[in-house]
């Protein structure tokens, strides 16, 4: 589904952050991408969304290849894409939030879509009223996610669902992943909670300064040394810190 | 005491509360003071005066003006073909300059060249037209007494009220449509309402069309009760900002009630300072305002 | 023949530096200090008005009349001006740059409407007349008192650009480009950048208040019509054309686009027929308008731009204004 070839991106030319990497998503897939802090992951998604320019390579969505369209038109092809912060507009209410996520679909099934997403995430349907900026950290995670899944994506995208959150808000924001998952929709996923990351994905990547470091299944990687050294300094300090 | 102030202030107040929506709608959305907002409220009421002209030329008679007003319906014609043309206007100084300056993220360079481009502008009105006042009407009006010692003459009551129309339709462009939303979300975040599916190009275009055809309105508000020449919209600017300013930039609610609040504060204090002083006014309600809360009444964000 | 020629270029070189002082003081708030005065002609005016008030002699009806000399007159000017943008400056300078940009645009109108109407203390629409000339002994031979008061604006012009030179590439001034380039590693060297900052705002406004006085005592005679925001304007494209955070180039500029200006009108007086040199004037200033606009766009780092002194890789100053990607 999602291809992502040699890329090389960042904020200036000639300064690139992302220095040739190159991923791969398989549809119904949850893939994970790790790595130390500065290692690029932020910015190659945010690349992917069409936020950050991109100075060579490409990414492929379903064989088309979307490595020059602009951010807005990127979630019209279907990849839906959660920051990790300021990721709701705190200024406007939760239904507001809502309608304008939901003004890229047709007018006919806003409505009722709109409907299925407070299905999906009670809670906010009673805080529908509020403004988005007075949710508390975790409800607002929510909000950021329902808003993406309201376009119906292919590709959800993820960066750091889990910052600033709660060990137990955590679990929650996961858990609603795996629903989210079951419905079909293939998500990528940026994490430094390695953890939670694995448990979810099928696959991960790790980073580090701009380029493909490892890659590997989840199982795989969560037996890996190195990977458990680098995040944990050691096997026996990841099991200790359970 | 006379409360003739009032009557005069709130209709001040509802020209600059119009203009003052377009400025802080650019203020919010692009990120810059727009000198030259005045500049559009200036060749709104100009395009309106010509137009006018026009349509009585073309239709080859006088026209009679409709009842107890100044003026009949060539004006309003030509009021909603300015309107638009003015928007345009807007937006054509935007794909000139502004837009070229966009890239470079800089807010100063933006309001340098927005009063370089409200010089610009002002003086080609004063080239084309020259700097005698012009009228859209000789016509008298018989003011109508309200009590109080309060007069209102038919065409500021009409005017008055075409402008609560405009300001209520702009509310319910803002919180009801999809245009209306998206313009609040980049004011907030341009890039997460790229990620939504904001086109934020459009956005832009949106905010030049609209605050353009506001000016114009206020424009020819003032054209028709005072006068038209072309220092009348750069005589507004101060204004304008304190206004957008006192209602807390890009709430237009507050550009409104800020516009009100200046127009009462101009006419209270004619009568204490002079006429001569009236521009000072809006400049100590500036410094009022950026003394006690820089902020403003329904300020968001600083 | 060449006396009157060398008598005009004279005139002219001296009008063109007393906008070179003025540029040499929005130099200061602007390019080394980033601060953006919109309001140059309310403090170039109250320059001149407090030189004229100490200097003239009395006139009926009006504040004044204290014949003083000329030097009083224009240190007074500076200090006078200096004052005024202390005020202004700790009230507006902690907000967001545009604001101050919107106050010193209502300062420049708030003080001209004052001048025009505070008859008593201005003399109102009528202005202040009999401004005492410096070598006013020499009034009747033109190519004297024109070269005189040249050489006289040329010895200010020195001392106000070696003085601001000295200042600008010592300690103080290094201070306020790197609070400029970048606030955040300012504060976080100890700096207190407000106060740097007002410093360079006083001081810059201080240097325009004089400027209006040479002026105002070179003329003979000023008026609130004067004082209006083409001023501001003119010097803000000399600024930028001669390249902003630059002393030479804030001179360069001024000589270069008065030149432009008083070209340009000479231009149009004579082909336009005499009834309509006021819309003459009007599309000298749309020219002028334009002008800017194409050097903001095309090369806003002006003929003699200065590079930036701290790597423009270390963080963004739009950190503070959100960038829209168009």
């Amino acid at each position: 589904m999602l291809r992502v070839e040699n890329l090389a991106a960042g904020y200036e030319r000639g300064v690139p952050i992302v220095r040739g990497a190159s991923i791969e998503v398989a549809p119904g897939e949850v893939v994970a991408i790790l790595g130390p802090n500065g290692a690029g992951k932020s910015t190659l998604i945010r690349s992917i969304a069409g936020l950050v320019p991109k100075f060579s390579g490409r990414v492929m969505l379903d064989g088309l290849d979307i490595s020059g369209l602009p951010a807005h038109q990127v979630v019209r092809h279907g990849l839906a894409f959660v920051p990790q912060t300021e990721n709701v507009f705190g200024g406007m209410t939760v239904s507001d939030n809502f309608a304008l996520a939901a003004a890229v679909m047709p007018t006919r099934e806003r409505h009722a879509r709109i409907a299925e997403m407070y299905a999906f995430f009670p809670g906010l349907e009673e805080r529908r009223a509020l403004l988005a900026g007075r949710l508390s950290g975790g409800e607002r995670q929510m909000l950021a996610v329902a808003r993406a899944l309201m376009v119906r994506p292919k590709l959800l995208v993820l960066d750091e669902a889990s910052a600033g959150l709660s060990p137990k808000m955590v679990g929650t924001v996961f858990e609603q992943l795996k629903a989210i998952r079951a419905t079909g929709v293939t998500i990528l996923l940026v994490e430094q909670n390695v953890r939670a990351a694995l448990g979810l994905s099928d696959r991960a990547y790790v980073l580090a300064e701009g380029k493909n470091r490892h890659a590997g299944t989840a199982a795989e990687l969560w037996n890996d040394t190195a990977i458990a050294d680098l995040y944990f300094g050691g096997i026996a300090e990841r099991e200790a810190l359970a | 005491m006379n409360l003739q102030f009032i009557v005069d202030g709130l209709f001040a107040g509802a020209m600059i509360g119009l203009g003052a929506i377009g400025v802080t709608l650019t203020y919010s959305i692009l990120r810059f003071a727009n000198f030259a907002h005045g500049e559009f409220i200036a060749w709104g009421a100009y395009a309106a005066l010509t137009l006018t002209g026009l349509i009585g030329f073309l239709v080859g008679h006088d026209i009679a003006p409709l009842g107890p007003f100044s003026f009949g319906w060539p004006l309003l014609a030509a009021g909603i073909i300015a309107m638009a043309l003015t928007g345009l206007l807007a937006l054509a100084l935007d794909v000139i300059l502004f837009s070229r300056l966009r890239a470079r993220g800089n807010a100063i360079i933006m309001v340098m060249a927005s009063f370089g481009a409200s010089l610009a502008l002002r003086s080609l009105l004063e080239f084309i037209f020259t700097d005698e006042p012009q009228y859209f009407s000789r016509e008298i009006q018989i003011a109508i007494p309200l009590g109080g010692g309060m007069r209102l003459t038919p065409d500021q009551l009409l005017l008055f009220g075409l402008a609560a129309v405009l300001v209520i339709a702009m509310f319910l462009v803002m919180s009801r449509t999809t245009i209306g939303r998206s313009m609040r979300a980049v004011s907030e975040n341009p890039t997460l309402a790229s990620v939504v599916g904001v086109d934020v190009e459009r956005v832009i275009r949106a905010t030049w069309l609209l605050g353009g055809a506001l000016a114009c309105a206020a424009g020819i508000m003032v054209g028709i009760t005072v006068q038209v020449r072309p220092y009348m919209g750069f005589d507004l600017l101060l204004p304008l900002f304190a206004a957008a300013i006192l209602g807390g930039i890009g709430s237009m609610p507050g550009a409104v009630a800020g516009g009100l609040i200046v127009g009462l504060a101009e006419a209270a204090a004619v009568p204490l300072v002079g006429a001569g002083y009236r521009g000072a006014v809006a400049f100590a309600v500036l410094i009022a305002v950026l003394i006690v809360k820089p902020t403003g009444l329904f300020g968001l964000r600083e | 023949m060449t006396f009157d020629l060398l008598a005009y270029a004279a005139f002219f070189l001296t009008n063109a530096l007393i906008f070179g002082i003025i540029c040499l003081g929005l130099n200061l708030q602007w390019g080394q200090t980033g601060l953006f005065n919109v309001g140059i002609a309310g403090f170039v005016a109250i320059g001149a008005y407090t030189s004229a008030l100490l200097t003239t002699p009395d006139a009926p009806g009006r504040f004044g009349g204290f014949g003083m000399p000329i030097v009083v007159g224009w240190l007074a000017a500076a200090l006078v001006t200096g004052i005024l943008a202390l005020v202004i400056g700790a009230l507006t300078l902690r907000l967001r740059s545009d604001y101050l940009a919107i106050t010193t645009f209502g300062v420049a109108i708030a003080i001209q409407l004052t001048a025009l109407n505070f008859q008593r203390l201005t003399g109102g629409p009528f202005g202040i007349a009999f401004i005492p000339r410096p070598f006013a002994s020499l009034q009747g031979n033109a190519l004297a008192f024109d070269v005189a008061n040249f050489v006289l604006v040329a010895a200010v012009t020195l001392i106000v650009f070696v003085g601001l030179e000295r200042l600008v590439r010592g300690p103080w001034g290094r201070v306020l480009r790197s609070i400029r380039e970048d606030e955040t590693a300012a504060a976080a060297i100890g700096k207190n950048a407000r106060v740097y900052r007002l410093q360079a705002f006083v001081l810059g406004s201080a240097v325009m208040g004089l400027a209006g006085a040479v002026q105002g005592h070179f003329i003979g005679f000023i008026a609130p019509d004067n004082y209006l925001s083409t001023i501001t304007f003119q010097v803000w494209v000399m600024l930028i054309v001669g390249g902003a955070g630059n002393n030479r180039g804030a001179l360069l500029g001024a000589v270069f686009v008065w030149g432009l200006w008083s070209g340009s009108s000479a231009l149009t007086a004579t082909i336009f027929p005499p009834d309509q040199q006021a819309r003459a004037a009007s599309l000298q200033i749309v020219l002028i308008g334009v002008l800017l606009a194409f050097i903001l766009v095309v090369r806003p780092r002006g003929l003699l731009a200065e590079p930036a002194t701290v790597s423009r890789f270390v963080g963004r100053k739009s950190k503070h204004e959100p960038k829209i990607q168009g």
